[in-house]
């Protein structure tokens, strides 16, 4: 039955990934700016632009070059980026897992914090624990990441020095473990190298911080409200009534049933962070591909930018399938329904 | 048990004994900070950027390079009129149009194979072949055409000149001529790619004081000392690592903590501070035959009047500039004589900001009123350009021109300088060979380049920057170079701000920091005490 949604779901992705194609080459060319100038270097001569406007392949009509990118889609090459020099799909592929990473540790870290805090919040309505919610919820949100980010570093790097220095996943003088699934909090410990270990995850609990206490406010708001409403239905009534205890009563009737717009509202916060990283990114140094794309757009360098919208796209797609399967798990009336 | 306390022993020893070598190392090892980092191995590279060249300065020799000298305030600095050989042991004019070069005979690369005449002429051949700015900048020196590179023997190397050109020389020492080991790019050359630029740009093919130990494009790049380089004095540090750092105000407090040892370029209310603040030294070097400036489309009426632009120098709030917008970090352009005194440049225009003046003027000019225009600023340099924007707007405002601030993004600044449509535009440009008329042929002259973003056309100024491009006597290169500077100052295409500083900043005990017209660093002499 999950095989058939799956699939089902799959092949409904493809007008997506096909419109996203088509979009993105379409905006990329629509951008303001001249590539060829860019690159051409500050004492180009209109001839030496003409010269790397040819060595580009911009001087083709736009179909021709459509049909260019087409073809190296389909070999898999997602064309050379200007700005690193390198071949797009190698440098996405080497600053995914870093973006992934990030994102997930501050997801894990929001969860934790917003689910109890959540739960706690409905079970008391108006109490002190409430109050709390609400305060760290609107403070989350109403506070830009990379002020959050920079506020940080100033504290716990600048002036208490408990933090490592923001450069990026790794301090100077520890290597990176071998790449294995590229998440070096998971390769330090597949390889056993745990010096590296407590490294990389010491450089990563501020950035994580600075994301979670973002996405911490949607969650815990969600939940809140999600409880609220499971709590004052009549199988709760009734699970209350035959004296059923307290905590079976919240996590296996109450909870379950109110995670499925949790569930939704994790899905979006996802990928929302994957966007919101960018900043986030810049104030850590951290390689990822947000970073990466943003530099990208700056200098109108339409490879990376074309190479990361796609992989966006792809992630979305497949987050949202793993919503679908998740939502069929927690709640067996979609499973019946698809 | 015991086998835990083993293992515990063996940690305590292993961490006991390497304490000492982590700090040999640290004492060997330089960390510097930077915004963004290099796009290419390769200085020939189809778009390497203006990283690349400080690369490329200490992963690759050149047959010739620059001595150093001490500028007044200590700073050491590349010295324009001492060309020292690097790769050749000694160079000299063998006749009128000719130059021979005797190569170092015990000079290798860094896989080992021995430097050869040939691989000097490939590596010219390649330069003047690949298109681009490389071939671009070597033409400015006169090097155009293979034809012109010959090999006498193994070790001897010349170049016939095409025309007598005092520029030759001193383009043998920029960052652009370097010197490939030919049979290695050779090698990884495709049919398609004939030079092998594919592999250069990722494949360091040098035999210069560093080689690349890895790196990591937008994130990192180590370079480990070349412990057999044969063209100078052996550098001290074993190994410098370069991160990127895209916030300013973290690698500021990564160099306050102590954390790095350099921040290289950085914003000018950061230099200020930390130089004011002590704890580790700002090396702040003015950027030379560089210029910040107010420029007026002579394209756009009614700036074709020089009454206008005139009036309108007169309004720039050029003090203000200084110390709200870059904070002294530069050396002021404004209120010189009325008539140039010497043949430098930069040199201060005569004018000063004069409300009263300015506004007598735009009333001579038909425009007591005033008008409405734009002043545009490049995004890219934003956090140096707008607030002058905003003080220029502010100050115009005061004679009756109404503007608007147009920021154009980087991307798409280049464009706008080519379509000269830009009524005000506030822009820098700087040229590596320091000679005021080879400014004037990029920012003033009538052949409309790029950086003369004014459309500036005046007959009688380019015939005094074509003659003094290839005037011999000094005297009246001299005289040239007054004569279109006095110009300059009378039509007032561009009204001149300040000459910028470059600034690092640095640990107390770094040493031999070095200024280069290229502005990467050159970790050659550098060191820690």
């Amino acid at each position: 039955m999950i095989a058939h949604l799956i699939l089902r779901r799959l092949l409904g992705a493809i007008p997506s990934l096909v419109a996203v194609v088509v979009v993105t080459f379409m905006l990329t060319r629509a951008l303001p700016g001249d590539p060829a100038a860019y690159f051409a270097g500050p004492a180009a001569t209109p001839q030496a632009i003409e010269e790397i406007r040819h060595k580009l392949g911009l001087d083709k009509s736009l179909p021709l070059q459509f049909v260019d990118y087409l073809g190296d889609l389909a070999r898999g090459e997602f064309g050379q980026s200007l700005t690193t020099g390198q071949p797009v799909a190698q440098d996405i592929l080497a600053r995914l897992p870093a973006s992934v990473e990030l994102t997930l540790a501050g997801l894990i870290l929001a969860l934790i914090v917003a689910l109890p805090l959540g739960v706690a919040a409905a079970t008391r309505p108006g109490s002190w624990i409430d109050h709390l919610a609400r305060v760290v919820s609107t403070a989350g949100v109403s506070l830009p990441v990379f002020f959050t980010g920079l506020l940080l570093v100033y504290v716990f790097y600048y002036l208490l020095g408990w933090a490592p220095a923001p450069m990026g996943r790794l301090d100077l003088f520890t290597s990176a473990p071998r790449t294995i699934t590229g998440f070096f909090l998971i390769d330090s410990l597949l390889t056993g190298e745990f010096a590296t270990f407590r490294a990389a995850a010491a450089q990563l609990t501020l950035p994580a911080l600075t994301l979670a206490l973002f996405s911490v406010a949607p969650l815990a708001r969600m939940t809140r409200a999600s409880m609220l409403g499971v709590l004052s239905s009549d199988f709760v009534r009734t699970a209350r009534a035959n004296g059923l205890s307290r905590g079976t009563v919240l996590v296996t009737y109450a909870l379950r049933n109110a995670l499925l717009p949790v569930v939704t509202t994790l899905g979006m916060v996802f990928s929302f962070l994957l966007g919101a990283n960018v900043l986030v990114e810049k104030v850590f140094s951290w390689p990822g591909i947000g970073s990466y794309a943003i530099e990208a757009l700056v200098a109108s360098d339409y490879a990376p930018v074309q190479g990361f919208i796609l992989t966006m796209a792809v992630l979305y797609v497949t987050l949202n399938l793993l919503i679908d399967v998740l939502y069929g798990l927690i709640d067996p009336r979609v499973r019946i329904e698809a | 048990m015991k086998r835990l306390l083993r293992a515990l022993c063996l940690t305590a020893a292993v961490t006991v004994s390497t304490v000492p070598a982590l700090a040999q190392t640290r004492n060997e090892t330089l960390l510097v900070v930077i915004e963004s980092g290099t796009n290419s191995l390769d200085i020939h590279t189809v778009g390497a950027n203006p990283a690349s060249y400080g690369v490329t300065w200490n992963t690759y020799d050149r047959l010739l390079t620059y001595g150093t000298k001490t500028l007044p305030d200590g700073t050491l600095s590349y010295d324009y009129n001492n060309i020292k050989p690097e790769l050749a042991e000694s160079w000299k004019f063998t006749a009128d149009d000719e130059i021979t070069f005797v190569l170092r005979k015990d000079a290798k690369f860094h896989d080992g194979t021995p430097v050869t005449a040939k691989d000097v002429k490939w590596s010219f051949d390649r330069m003047v072949s690949v298109g681009g700015f490389p071939t671009f900048q070597m033409k400015a020196g006169s090097i155009e055409k293979p034809e012109q590179f010959i090999v006498v023997d193994d070790h001897t190397f010349r170049v016939k000149l095409l025309r007598k050109d005092k520029l030759t020389v001193p383009d043998l020492g920029v960052p652009v001529p370097t010197i490939l080991n030919s049979e290695l790019v050779k090698k990884n050359a495709t049919e398609k790619d004939p030079w092998g630029l594919e592999y250069t740009k990722t494949n360091s093919a040098g035999g210069g004081a560093y080689k690349v130990e890895s790196w990591k494009p937008g994130q990192e790049l180590v370079l480990a000392r070349n412990d057999d380089w044969k063209s100078g004095p052996l550098p001290k540090l074993k190994k410098v690592i370069i991160r990127e750092v895209p916030s300013a105000g973290n690698r500021r407090a990564l160099l306050e903590r102590g954390d790095v040892d350099v921040s290289f370029d950085l914003p000018p209310k950061d230099s200020q501070e930390l130089a004011k603040g002590g704890k580790v030294k700002v090396a702040g070097v003015p950027i030379e035959n560089s210029l910040w400036y107010v420029g007026m489309s002579l394209k756009q009426p009614p700036f074709d009047n020089v009454k206008v632009r005139q009036a309108v120098s007169y309004a720039v709030p050029y003090q203000k500039i200084m110390d709200a917008a870059i904070y002294g970090r530069g050396i002021p352009m404004f209120g010189g004589p009325a008539k140039p005194t010497s043949a430098a440049w930069p040199q201060p225009s005569p004018y000063n900001t004069d409300i009263a003046k300015a506004k007598a003027l735009l009333a001579e000019a038909g425009f007591a009123k005033g008008f409405e225009t734009t002043i545009n600023i490049n995004q890219g340099a934003a956090s140096l350009a707008e607030p002058m924007a905003t003080l220029l707007q502010e100050s115009l405002a005061q004679i009756g021109i109404t503007t608007t601030i147009n920021k154009i993004p980087g991307a798409n600044w280049r464009a706008a300088m080519l379509k000269k449509d830009m009524p005000i535009a506030i822009d820098t440009f700087s040229g590596w060979l320091n000679y005021p008329e080879y400014y004037f042929f990029w920012g003033y002259h009538g052949q409309d380049a790029v950086f003369n973003i004014m459309s500036y056309k005046n007959p009688e100024m380019d015939k005094l920057i074509d003659a003094a491009r290839f005037e011999t006597d000094r005297q009246k290169y001299e005289e040239q170079i007054k004569g279109f500077v006095k110009i300059a100052w009378d039509d007032m295409p561009r009204a001149p701000l300040f000459q910028y500083y470059l600034d690092a900043a640095m640990q107390k005990n770094i040493t031999g920091y070095t200024y280069w017209f290229h502005r990467g660093i050159d970790f050659r002499p550098m060191g820690k005490e």
